[in-house]
């Protein structure tokens, strides 16, 4: 008989440390542990559990270089992350994972990095992001594209600023409607593909936001001649579990929190166009 | 003397009842297929006399009655509404306890212990879908713990099928009807000219350690062929198919019209999902005391049936019930394989006999590669 | 004064034009000009005339609308290497929006009716400057539909 591992089910216990409130309802949490650091990939996800409320997956959007405390971005759309939009500093979280696949950076050396970012999308992308900067020299130009609804909208908009006053980052910037001032862009995400400097023969992509921007935006990466087994996307299914086990996140034969989150873009491009898979 | 693994031996009825007792003196909690609401159900046994003694269930698609026969037999039905995964693996599962205090919460130790299960009457079929469930519960550096707990500690008492109900397609998905390994006991119940007993085999030590117990005797080479012929009767007697190459139809099949078809008679009442001893999906509810100190989280079958199941934010990915059809049939025959290396159906055919309105997953795939062709 | 050398020049470092053949250009260069917008300033108003189109150079510029009681409602920008307007293929020849520089803007122009007049009787180039129109619209019209469905708006759920 061989011994029982301990229950994954059972969350490990965080305090909350700060609370930063990043959009109208968007808040990041960065909690602690008394058991010690988080170490994590760019691109993984931890099951969130507030008390008494439920359970939800978030990714972690804290710089893996960093595992001392862990970062988590939450846009409050359901009756659990509208709890824990309400959690203060000193307060608890249960913490599952980190679970899933990472955003290949180490893979990408070499190359021409481009990040395309849709909405609340940027936060998974947000570690590999300082991943990729802590080893800006090991990458040719490194592009960071991102499209939100509108000015008011835009996350991390601090830190994009001063990406963008880096002069070893390209950062482009655009929103979907403007109604007043605003000097930047104006149109979606897609369009940045087109005007981003990088060499598409030598290029990896790491995309990541709602569904149908993705399938445009892996659509304008090809067009520019970005080849598909160096297009990675990051997905969002139902994951309750986060083991493979409640079946709840399958997409065709991948469960998307074991198999996933980040796929291969050649692994899942026969399921991206089914409908209700 | 005393048997070894792989001797068969006659246990005659009062040996069958030694058995039960014996294993309750093990301290195993023995399940077993009763009598329930006119159907047969598995569950805790206190001796032989709670089996459903000369019961039969006749199944078809859409059907499901017990007869009463009036014959001997104790293991004259097929199985039972709900296989082992009900007791396994439960429909409810309390994951943990929570109190809140001052600040934050946390999580209470008070996880209950439970009694080793013994499970009487495991056909060939259930044995199967135990053993795809090992490898549900067990893979790639998961482990379920509550499930491989209960099941390293369960003592498998497997009754071999002498007949076969009309739902019943074992043959072709490879699973039966003669069980195979895994049992620590097997039984055939040979019943008729005045005789009534089990040839009895062992199948692991400590399967041995509990027969050698038991008054028995070593089975004639007549006992022994007649136990032998009645998994080949119960394979003769099933006309229902699974289709060879099933994974494969439903693999070219995701944009198939034929979906619409089943989904005109599908009522996605999650039937199928429920009695199916390989369906595992779960999802995990939270509940909280009035007062909101303590608060439990329970981890409940659930169904790809159901709207919910699919639910992120902005709604549910699997709207239609074509969708939802095609994610139980698909995953159920085809990428299971691709998850766990063997497919998900074990030929039970129960999804057949509980769906109201008598879809027959054989048929569906049958139908599905009539569509393919005819493209 | 940009000697037609430098205006040959612009029109095949332009991203739209580029590769264009020598002929072709030298028809072009013929209907086109050189201007400079500041910031602020409209290049051309919803409802006027479409007499022209645009190389956008440098900088970059909104395409605005209006609508009563609320701020100006900028629809798409548009900027280097990109270019904009083309209502003027299509009578009858009128602007559907308003086109304002963000920034300092140096555009090359064309003249509407020299290059409809050069296009009608030279089809060649009048394929050649279309079969370069037709992707623009395509991915304005991919981008427009894109945008109406406000992919990262909250859903009802």
């Amino acid at each position: 008989m061989i011994a029982l591992p301990a229950d994954p089910m059972l969350p490990r216990l965080f305090d909350v440390l700060k609370v930063k409130r990043e959009l109208a309802d968007t808040f990041t949490l960065e909690l602690k542990s008394d058991g010690g650091g988080f170490g994590f990939q760019a691109g993984q996800f931890n099951m969130l559990y507030a008390f008494g409320a439920g359970e939800v997956p978030i990714s972690i959007s804290g710089d893996p270089g960093k595992p001392g405390t862990l970062v988590h971005t939450i846009r409050a759309v359901g009756a659990v992350t509208e709890a824990m939009g309400r959690l203060k500093p000193g307060d608890t979280l249960g913490v599952r994972g980190p679970y899933g696949t990472p955003w290949p950076v180490e893979q990408a050396f070499g190359d021409d990095l481009v990040i395309v970012a849709g909405g609340v999308g940027l936060a998974p992308l947000r570690p590999a992001i300082y991943q990729a900067l802590a080893n800006r020299e090991k990458f040719g130009r490194v592009s960071i594209l991102y499209g939100a609804r509108s000015p008011e909208d835009i996350l991390f908009r601090k830190e994009l600023e001063q990406w963008r006053g880096r002069f070893d980052l390209e950062v482009l910037v655009t929103v979907d409607r403007v109604s007043g001032n605003w000097g930047g862009n104006v149109g979606v995400v897609t369009k940045l593909v087109a005007k981003a400097g990088f060499d598409p023969m030598d290029t990896t992509a790491f995309v990541c936001g709602p569904e149908v921007m993705m399938r445009f935006a892996v659509d304008s990466l090809e067009k520019r001649g970005v080849s598909t087994d160096k297009i990675h996307v990051s997905m969002e299914r139902n994951m309750k579990c986060g083991l493979g086990v409640c079946g709840h996140c399958q997409w065709g034969p991948h469960f998307v929190c074991r198999d996933g989150p980040v796929f291969h873009f050649d692994e899942i491009a026969g399921l991206f166009s089914v409908r209700e898979l | 003397m005393a048997p070894n693994i792989g001797s068969k031996v006659i246990l005659d009825r009062s040996g069958l009842d030694r058995l039960i007792a014996d294993l309750r003196g093990r301290g195993y909690r023995v399940i077993g297929p009763v009598l329930a609401d006119s159907a047969v159900i598995y569950d805790e046994i206190q001796s032989a006399a709670d089996l459903p003694a000369g019961c039969r269930d006749d199944s078809e698609a859409g059907t499901y009655r017990l007869d009463q026969t009036g014959e001997p037999w104790l293991f004259g039905y097929t199985l039972g509404v709900q296989g082992w995964k009900r007791h396994l693996y439960p429909p409810r599962q309390r994951l943990f306890r929570a109190e809140r205090g001052e600040r934050g919460f946390r999580l209470l130790d008070d996880q209950e212990v439970e009694a080793p299960l013994a499970l009487l009457g495991v056909r060939a079929c259930e044995l199967a879908a135990i053993q795809v469930l090992d490898g549900v519960f067990d893979h790639e550096g998961f482990t379920e713990p509550g499930y491989l707990r209960r099941r390293q500690n369960a003592f498998i008492v497997a009754v071999e099928c002498g007949h076969a109900a009309a739902t019943c397609f074992c043959a072709s998905a490879d699973t039966g009807p003669a069980v195979g390994q895994g049992y620590d006991l097997r039984l055939n119940e040979i019943a008729g000219q005045g005789n009534w007993l089990f040839v009895a085999e062992a199948g692991s030590e400590k399967g041995l350690a509990v027969l050698a117990e038991l008054p028995s005797r070593p089975a004639s080479p007549d006992q022994i062929a007649a136990a032998a012929a009645q998994p080949q009767q119960a394979a003769s007697q099933q006309s229902r198919q699974l289709k060879d190459d099933a994974a494969r139809v439903l693999a070219v099949s995701t944009e198939s019209p034929y979906w619409d078809k089943v989904a005109e008679r599908c009522l996605t009442c999650g039937n199928c999902t429920m009695v199916c001893p390989t369906c595992f999906c779960t999802s995990v509810e939270d509940v909280t005391d009035l007062a909101g100190d303590i608060a439990e989280r329970w981890r409940r079958w659930d169904s790809c049936f159901t709207l919910d199941y699919s639910y992120i934010h902005g709604g549910n990915v699997r709207s239609k019930a074509a969708s939802r059809y095609r994610q139980w049939i698909t995953h159920k025959l085809a990428t299971w394989h691709h998850q766990f290396g063997r497919s998900g159906c074990v030929g039970c055919g129960r999804c057949i006999a509980w769906c109201p309105v008598g879809i027959d997953i054989t048929a569906e795939v049958r139908a599905l590669a009539d569509a393919e062709r005819g493209r | 004064m940009v000697q037609i050398d430098d205006l040959g020049r612009i029109i095949d470092e332009h991203p739209f034009f580029r590769g264009i053949d020598a002929k072709l250009r030298a028809l072009l260069v013929g209907c086109a000009a050189n201007e400079r917008v500041e910031a602020g300033k409209y290049l051309f108003r919803q409802g006027a005339p479409a007499d022209s189109f645009y190389l956008v150079r440098h900088g970059s510029l909104a395409i605005e609308t209006h609508a009563p009681g609320r701020p100006v409602i900028t629809v798409e920008s548009v900027g280097e290497g990109e270019i904009i307007g083309w209502s003027w293929l299509v009578a009858p020849y009128r602007w559907t929006f308003d086109a304002r520089a963000v920034t300092l803007l140096r555009v090359l122009s064309f003249d509407a009716t020299c290059l409809r007049g050069k296009m009608d009787a030279d089809p060649v180039l009048g394929y050649e400057v279309l079969r370069r129109f037709v992707p623009v619209m395509g991915q304005r019209l991919a981008a427009t539909r894109l945008q109406l469905l406000d992919l990262y708006g909250k859903q009802k759920g």
